[in-house]
């Protein structure tokens, strides 16, 4: 190969490098190692975390039991190892499942159209309110401080730079739920979209149909985000909603401390072209028969550059596949089953604990710690070999004295009542 | 001649939906070990949904079938070369894959305690250490969930790091040749985008830079190896000329592949860059994503870098939130985790010297395939190529076969084609990349398949234009599809 490339080394190939550019030494990197020592290093790592414990941590990343066929199908290299499918004949496969995608994400939330995955739910907010802003011409966010502490983190990021001012509202102290009335002071002519989360971050189911009836008074557009999507299997959808923007955690993605997860976008038709983010859509090939394709794609950076409705371009199909292939292993009465289950475990739990809050929540609620703090609590569980919950101190003074628990279907019996010991 | 396929059967599959009959399902749950609550007395009857209308209901055979059978319709980097310039489809390891499932890992919350998080955190830290070290930069973030998401983070620390000397600029300069995320990215932080020409020689115009830089201009945002697969030999005097007017240097990091233990940004000039770990270091695209797209930057950045940061507290390692010039958050948590660890256990299989030869290797293949197929595509920039190389459908367009055309067409040779039109600035692109995954068995097979088409060109042009014949799936109306948008199934 060196003949037929004209050179005499290796070396040759990278002649035409200025000298001053060259690193003139070896990486100060180890030299590699063999898939065993790779395999014991991870292990070791891995060690080094939190083993063998119950956990009843949610506050936007949920533990849920992953069905086995979930890693079947994802592990396969045809959805592992292909690229974003712009090649449509040969991509049949990717864009088949991420129409089903789009198609269940719809279902369950009641919307006309999903688009194929945003990053996560934190910058799908943001996404979201950008939308807002392009469909009303409008420039102000007015975010609930019930949503994801971490996602308002986020918006406040994104939109310091858009010209986007954004406002927060407050919740209710008994309920849990959203300050209407503090809405309604600072909702104005100027406010592009009110976002609000439901189960909120406390866990409470919120009033979203108010909140709608009050955003779309003043040409508002309301965004409503979840980051528990099995809520989806047993909540009424967000009927209110002009965007839902989503977290797909829940649906079989392992915690990972943190990431990859999947994002959604959600919307009414009348908003598709505002939408940020990859579209499939159906058509047909020459010879007639039913085909998927990237569509829509004039939205998109790399059509209309400084233009587009996102920058974003890499999105998180393979995990958007996990969601797929959950929703379609636990399908329309295991979903059901299982957000029952969690509806139960977590009100187990609640009733042996004192929920700080009076609103209807569903796999997740704040307690209140009588005695010691939230984090001398979650010391002593974990000498039970337990992670308590979600001490709210951290992102509300108010709540100093209370954490945030979280129940799944994997949350056992004996746990739940060894928590209650420490806590009550 | 076709040596790499002939053609087998393939499997009809409805949707799911259209699979679906009431009753059938694939999972099973535990018996409840608590009392059972009622859905309308706990929620509240207005709460609670009907039934999730045309929801799938198929057997766990049914669901591995449906699965497998679609995936049998797509193309893959385990099937054959997939030559896609900038996206650098190299072997996706499949140890990467084992190793990021590890269970104290993969089950790891992110709000667990730090205590109980330290192997997490390690492993955090050895990746900024490693990619500090090969980009030559003094920090780095891991907190961008991709390319673009990284491009956005290192514009906000431009636009912080001037905003504090006292004035953020209007605009920064994007070459014609850039990715589309470049202009995109600039203007959601708020700046104008100035193009700016590329040379004869497919490189930066320094002339040209020297006239547009003044004290409105932010930064440069420059791709190097550019998208002709082509170096930027005079970047350390684009970095003067920047610099010396106040701006910085951002280098988009998709072709690092061409650099890796050869060059780092940081001795050239670069004040930021980001990385495709999902391009660089063997992490899969999955269809789409998802990837990874960590910051690296120069000191007189670091204190913008999003919060948290990684600290050592004693022998342990910490979070520290308190980052008064941070640009705060562009993601909840700290990133994708379970792609760096994947990306981890690349550098770690590499090491420095492997990590240097699979540069090596992929610039070699890529200049073995330029030299092959010189002959019979016209190559519009004559200067020396790194890890990839454009060729101009000018040739077979005179004979009404464009690029498009001959992409398809390669299909029927059993390889995914390459980056069709892109760049933008070489009219009818086929912008390859073969990276070093590649033996000399299948790039032979590649260029073979090349010429064949090019002598297809002049001998029997409509099999080309009517391209592809063998798939399943032939030419798709995307017109059709964009004019009528059907996004979702709806029963008939």
């Amino acid at each position: 190969m060196l003949d037929a490339c004209g050179v005499n080394s290796p070396e040759e190939l990278f002649s035409h490098l200025p000298e001053a550019v060259r690193l003139n030494r070896p990486l100060a990197l180890a030299p590699g190692i063999s898939e065993y020592e790779i395999v014991q290093y991870f292990r070791d790592r891995a060690a080094e975390n939190a083993n063998g414990f119950a956990s009843f941590l949610g506050a936007g990343v949920y533990n849920h039991f992953r069905p086995v066929m979930v890693d079947t199908v994802v592990s396969r290299g045809e959805f592992l190892t292909s690229y974003t499918p712009y090649q449509a004949e040969i991509s049949q496969g990717t864009l088949t499942t991420i129409f089903e995608f789009q198609t269940m994400i719809c279902q369950l939330t009641g919307m006309d159209v999903a688009n194929a995955s945003m990053y996560d739910g934190s910058t799908a907010v943001p996404e979201a309110a950008m939308m807002a802003a392009r469909a009303t011409g409008r420039a102000k966010a007015l975010i609930a401080k019930s949503v994801h502490p971490e996602y308002r983190e986020v918006l406040a990021t994104y939109a310091k730079h858009q010209g986007m001012p954004v406002e927060e509202f407050g919740y209710v102290p008994e309920a849990g739920t959203i300050d209407l009335e503090d809405l309604d002071r600072k909702i104005d002519d100027l406010t592009a979209a009110v976002i609000v989360q439901s189960p909120n971050f406390f866990g409470i189911v919120d009033q979203v149909g108010a909140a709608a009836e009050m955003a779309h008074r003043r040409g508002a557009l309301l965004v409503v985000v979840f980051t528990e999507a099995v809520s989806l299997g047993i909540l009424e959808p967000p009927a209110g909603a002009d965007i839902v923007a989503g977290e797909l955690q829940s649906f079989a993605i392992s915690p990972s401390y943190g990431g990859p997860y999947a994002g959604i976008i959600a919307t009414r038709d009348k908003f598709i072209r505002q939408m940020p983010g990859r579209l499939v859509g159906q058509t047909t090939d020459s010879r007639g028969n039913r085909a998927f394709c990237l569509t829509l794609s004039t939205r998109e950076q790399h059509i209309c550059r400084e233009k587009a409705t996102s920058n974003i371009c890499t999105n998180q199909a393979l995990i958007a596949l996990m969601a797929t292939v959950f929703m379609t292993v636990y399908g329309k009465q295991g979903l059901r089953e299982l957000a029952e289950q969690n509806l139960a475990k977590a009100h187990y739990l609640a009733g042996k604990l004192k929920p700080r809050f009076c609103g209807k929540f569903f796999n997740e609620f704040v307690a209140k710690v009588e005695g010691k703090s939230p984090d001398d609590a979650n010391r002593a569980l974990l000498r039970k070999k337990i992670i308590g919950g979600l001490p709210l101190g951290r992102f509300y003074p108010e709540l100093a004295d209370s954490m945030l628990l979280c129940a799944t279907e994997m949350s056992r019996r004996e746990q739940m009542d060894a928590v209650a010991e420490v806590l009550e | 001649m076709i040596t790499k396929v002939r053609s087998h059967l393939s499997q009809n599959e409805p949707l799911l939906f259209e699979r679906s009959s009431p009753g059938k399902k694939a999972y099973q749950l535990p018996e409840l070990d608590v009392p059972p609550v009622d859905a309308a007395e706990t929620l509240g009857t207005e709460n609670v949904r009907a039934e999730i209308t045309s929801f799938p209901e198929v057997s766990e055979v049914e669901t591995i079938r449906h699965f497998t059978r679609l995936s049998t319709w797509n193309y893959a980097i385990d099937y054959g070369m997939y030559p896609l310039g900038s996206c650098t489809m190299k072997y996706n390891p499949r140890i990467n894959e084992l190793v990021a499932r590890t269970e104290g890992l993969a089950w790891a919350h992110p709000y667990q305690p730090e205590a109980l998080s330290q192997g997490s955190l390690e492993i955090m830290a050895r990746m900024e250490a490693a990619l500090a070290e090969i980009t030559g930069m003094d920090a780095v973030t891991l907190q961008p969930a991709a390319g673009a998401h990284g491009e956005l983070t290192g514009i906000l620390l431009i636009r912080a790091l001037l905003e504090k000397r006292g004035n953020p600029r209007k605009k920064i300069l994007i070459p014609d040749s850039a990715h589309g995320t470049n202009p995109a990215t600039a203007a959601i932080a708020g700046y104008a985008v100035e193009n700016i020409r590329s040379s004869e020689t497919g490189v930066l115009d320094v002339g040209a830079l020297e006239r547009l830089v003044d004290g409105d201009v932010a930064a440069l945002m420059v791709t190097n190896p550019n998208t002709l697969g082509v170096f930027e030999e005079n970047i350390i005097h684009v970095a003067e000329i920047l610099h010396a007017k106040g701006a910085m240097l951002y280098m988009d990091g998709a072709n690092m592949n061409a650099l890796v233990g050869i060059a780092r940004p940081g001795d050239f000039g670069v004040d930021v860059l980001h990385l495709n770990l999902h391009k660089t270091f063997s992490t899969p695209h999955g269809g789409g994503g998802p990837g990874a797209g960590p910051v690296a930057v120069k000191k007189a950045l670091e204190p913008f870098l999003p919060a948290p940061r990684l600290k050592r507290r004693g022998k342990k390692w910490a979070f520290d939130y308190k980052r008064k010039h941070s640009i705060g958050r562009v993601k909840a948590f700290y990133g994708n985790f379970g792609v760096l660890v994947r990306a981890l256990a690349y550098i770690l299989a590499h090491g420095g010297p492997g990590l240097r030869n699979a540069t090596v290797d992929a610039v070699l293949n890529a200049v073995y395939i330029r030299k092959q197929l010189e002959p019979y595509f016209d190559l519009p920039y004559a200067s020396p190529n790194m890890h990839e190389v454009v060729f101009s459908d000018d040739r077979q367009a005179k004979l009404g076969i464009r690029t498009g055309d001959i992409a398809k067409r390669l299909i029927d040779y059993g390889f995914h084609p390459y980056t069709v039109s892109f760049p933008l600035i070489v009219h009818g692109a086929l912008m390859i990349e073969p990276t070093e995954t590649e033996g000399k068995r299948e790039l032979d097979q590649f260029i073979e398949a090349m010429i064949s088409i090019a002598r297809e060109a002049e001998a029997d042009p409509q099999i080309i234009k009517t391209a592809p014949h063998g798939t399943r799936t032939s030419r798709v109306d995307e017109v059709t599809a964009a004019r009528k948008p059907v996004l979702r199934w709806k029963p008939a």
